[in-house]
């Protein structure tokens, strides 16, 4: 057995104390904002056609959270969270991966599940909850999941899928499987007592996981300087023994180069990779918060400049890839497409009675039906006050 | 008296709890400067500066284990968990730490200065994970005290005797009324004893037992009761940890029948455990059986809220029963 633990080092006989910023940590950077490459930098595995299906994603991706946050406001639908300013994290993270990598998301990284094919009236059935939603209508807006797609339905509470990724990691390995897990958090899930379990649980056990922080400087009103003091989140990565690396989080080459690297060391050297994406939130935290409140205009304005999609569309442009009438031509199709979606979503019904008793269990026990089958009688004795159901029992 | 929402009574009773006493600190998410999610604690950053009223980082068992802490040392911690469903995480902190501080030390050391907030509870759209009721797991460990308020003026006067008890108080307060519910509170400080319940309204024919947000719906059944000629007497438990079991039985003595209704789960609901000590209490003056009208034995639903819902209808449906039993 090894219990030597400690490294050698070199040897002192005065005290040393380090400080959390003594270690440097660099920033990858290889797209800049005007469309051309940094010096010397190298491109992630990117062809045209990639290129092309990344940049169409992101486009749905600002589409969608116009539309639906526009949406929250006439009252269609209860809620939202956009991602303005950060798309390039999640897009960019699913465009790195195989299909058969599972992604574990915290609830703002919609762009992977629209890059892996999720489709406008799966997104919506989901915001209105109708009979057609992959969950049944049972969470809020924007908590999506898809067994086919590989990607776990969200759950609320903050940084509970973070040792679940661990763990999932985990038994793809042993299984011999060629396919990672993902796991996406914001650097305030990061301070969760599950973060800190993930991490270490990841690192002891060797689970080919690739934990992906996309800090954006807020937590709900809360800025990163009151979230952590220490050189980010990456620098708690290193604590754990897990390969790190930070990244421009608006550079959308740097998070596939990242995600591609991190993948390949992930599985190769069975274990764990952090990556911490730096970025900006650039809308409110949800349609339920006013981001006037703590921060200023004049601070959007400056991360306005670094637009993650505006970025790729310059390269996309320098590279004749792409031109100005694909780009209304795209944008324009896809807010129609996204507005005739609300239309057809918000009138299928809702899911049935039955539902609200169903996959609690496997089968839902006697003491539940029971408790459905009253509540039908109920709701038959007030057909009025339930409108929802009444109407199909 | 000033006309207050309940929101404006809890800052209202957290500006008063710290002009009072200068080691009374407000913290927890989105605390500081914004003022909460809800902006329960807005104006007291500016007021009592950055060491006492603060935003934490984002971890609640963090929160909590930091607030015991500071209880421990003598400070008066009121903590602030965004929403009850996420106390979750910190329920180690609360139930093997909390409740059992001055019990495991001999009284060494105790922690009966922490008060704990949280918006609790549903009809909010909220779905599964902003709606949940889980003051009944906390009423399964001794140490703990556990009050719910139903408007302004409970809500002032609960929490300054929660902040001021020396006990570990959870003090869940229903999101569901924070801005619909308002009313005249008196400006000045007062206190509203814990333990003790309020009796709404009298009645001879049933009584209607229930806390926080589900009182509105209690007294909307008993006023369609009362259309049919039924008389209930509706009660108010206010504190859930201790419980007021004296009101309680004096009236169902009284008027033979009990109602019980909450919005948490039926099975090991806190309804299941008042059913059991009335009927010992009171056995032989029962007339029917004590009716539960509470939430399904399901995670609490969105498209379905309404159906969830233990609302009026299901308990006047309840009442009938019980009286025709
Ligand atoms: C355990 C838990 N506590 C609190 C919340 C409420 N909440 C939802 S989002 C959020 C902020 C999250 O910030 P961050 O992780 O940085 O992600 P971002 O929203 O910036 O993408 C909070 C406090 C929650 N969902 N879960």
């Amino acid at each position: 057995m090894n219990t030597e633990i400690y490294n050698e080092g070199p040897v002192v006989h005065k005290p040393v104390f380090i400080d959390g910023h003594s270690v440097e940590i660099p920033i990858l950077k290889v797209l800049q904002q005007d469309g051309t490459l940094y010096p010397g930098a190298e491109l992630p595995e990117i062809d045209q056609e990639l290129a092309t299906k990344v940049y169409k994603t992101l486009a749905f991706h600002r589409v969608l959270d116009e539309r639906m946050v526009a949406a929250q406001r006439q009252g269609r639908v209860s809620f939202y969270i956009a991602a303005l300013g950060e798309e390039a994290t999640s897009v960019g993270g699913a465009a790195a991966l195989k299909d058969q990598d599972m992604i574990m998301a915290q609830y703002r990284e919609q762009g992977a599940l629209m890059f892996r094919g999720f489709t406008t009236e799966q997104f919506m059935n989901q915001m209105f909850s109708n009979e057609k939603d992959l969950g049944k209508g049972r969470q809020m807006p924007i908590h999506y999941g898809s067994n086919e797609l590989n990607y776990m339905t969200i759950s609320s509470p903050l940084g509970t899928q973070i040792p679940q990724a661990s763990g999932y990691a985990y038994g793809q390995k042993l299984q011999g499987l060629d396919a990672v897990t993902i796991c996406y958090f914001g650097e305030g899930a990061a301070s969760e007592g599950d973060f800190h379990a993930g991490l270490n649980m990841a690192a002891v056990h060797k689970a080919p996981v690739i934990f992906f922080c996309r800090n954006n400087g807020y937590a709900i009103s809360t800025p990163s300087d009151e979230q952590y003091v220490g050189n980010g989140i990456a620098s708690r990565g290193v604590g754990y023994g897990v390969k790190t690396i930070r990244i421009d989080g608006n550079d959308i080459l740097a998070v596939m180069k990242a995600v591609q690297l991190a993948r390949e060391y992930a599985l190769k050297e069975s274990a764990p990779v952090m990556i911490e994406a730096m970025s900006y939130r650039l809308g409110a935290h949800s349609t339920s918060d006013d981001p006037s409140g703590y921060r200023t205009r004049e601070e959007e304005a400056k991360w306005q400049a670094h637009d993650p999609i505006l970025r790729m569309k310059n390269w996309m442009l320098a590279q004749n890839w792409w031109d100005e009438a694909q780009e209304s031509e795209l944008f324009e199709g896809l807010r129609d497409e996204v507005l005739a979606a609300v239309k057809v979503a918000e009138k299928i019904d809702k899911p049935e009675l039955q539902e609200m008793v169903n996959d609690v269990y496997d089968v839902p026990p006697k003491h539940l039906q029971d408790q459905l089958d009253a509540l039908a009688e109920h709701i038959k004795k007030y057909p009025d006050a339930y409108p929802v159901t009444s109407g199909r029992l | 008296m000033a006309q207050m929402n309940l929101l404006q009574a809890i800052n209202n009773a957290l500006d008063i709890a710290m002009a009072d006493n200068d080691r009374a600190l407000c913290f927890g998410e989105d605390v500081g400067h914004f003022g909460g999610v809800f902006r329960a604690t807005s104006g007291l950053q500016d007021k009592y500066g950055k060491e006492r009223c603060f935003n934490t980082p984002l971890t609640e068992q963090g929160i909590i284990g930091f607030a015991n802490g500071l209880a421990a040392q003598g400070s008066v911690p009121i903590a602030e968990i965004q929403f009850a469903d996420y106390i979750f995480p910190a329920f180690d902190q609360i139930v093997n730490e909390s409740a059992k501080f001055r019990y495991r030390s001999g009284n060494e050391f105790n922690v009966g200065n922490l008060t704990i907030r949280s918006p609790y509870g549903g009809g909010i759209a909220g779905g599964l994970y902003h709606s949940q009721s889980p003051e009944a797991y906390f009423t399964h460990t001794p140490g703990l005290k556990v009050v719910v308020p139903r408007n302004p003026y409970q809500a002032k006067g609960l929490l300054l005797a929660s902040i001021r008890d020396d006990n570990p108080v959870i003090f869940f307060e229903p999101k569901r009324l924070y801005r619909a519910s308002t009313g005249e509170v008196p400006e000045e400080d007062y206190q509203l004893p814990l333990g003790k319940a309020d009796v709404v309204s009298t009645g001879d024919d049933i009584t209607l037992l229930a806390w926080g947000a589900q009182m509105e719906i209690m007294e909307k059944a008993a006023e369609m009761a009362s259309a049919d000629g039924i008389s209930c007497e509706v009660i108010d438990l206010r504190s859930i940890l201790p419980w007021d079991v004296e009101t309680v039985a004096n009236s169902v003595m009284k008027t033979g029948r009990l109602v019980i209704s909450h919005e948490a789960p039926v099975t090991s609901g806190f309804a299941g455990e008042i059913a059991a000590t009335i009927q010992q209490e009171c056995f032989l003056h029962l007339e029917s059986p004590i009716e539960r009208v509470c939430g399904l034995d399901t995670p609490y639903p969105l498209a379905q809220e309404k159906e969830y819902i233990p609302d009026h209808l299901k308990v006047y449906e309840a009442i009938k029963r019980s009286i025709n039993y």
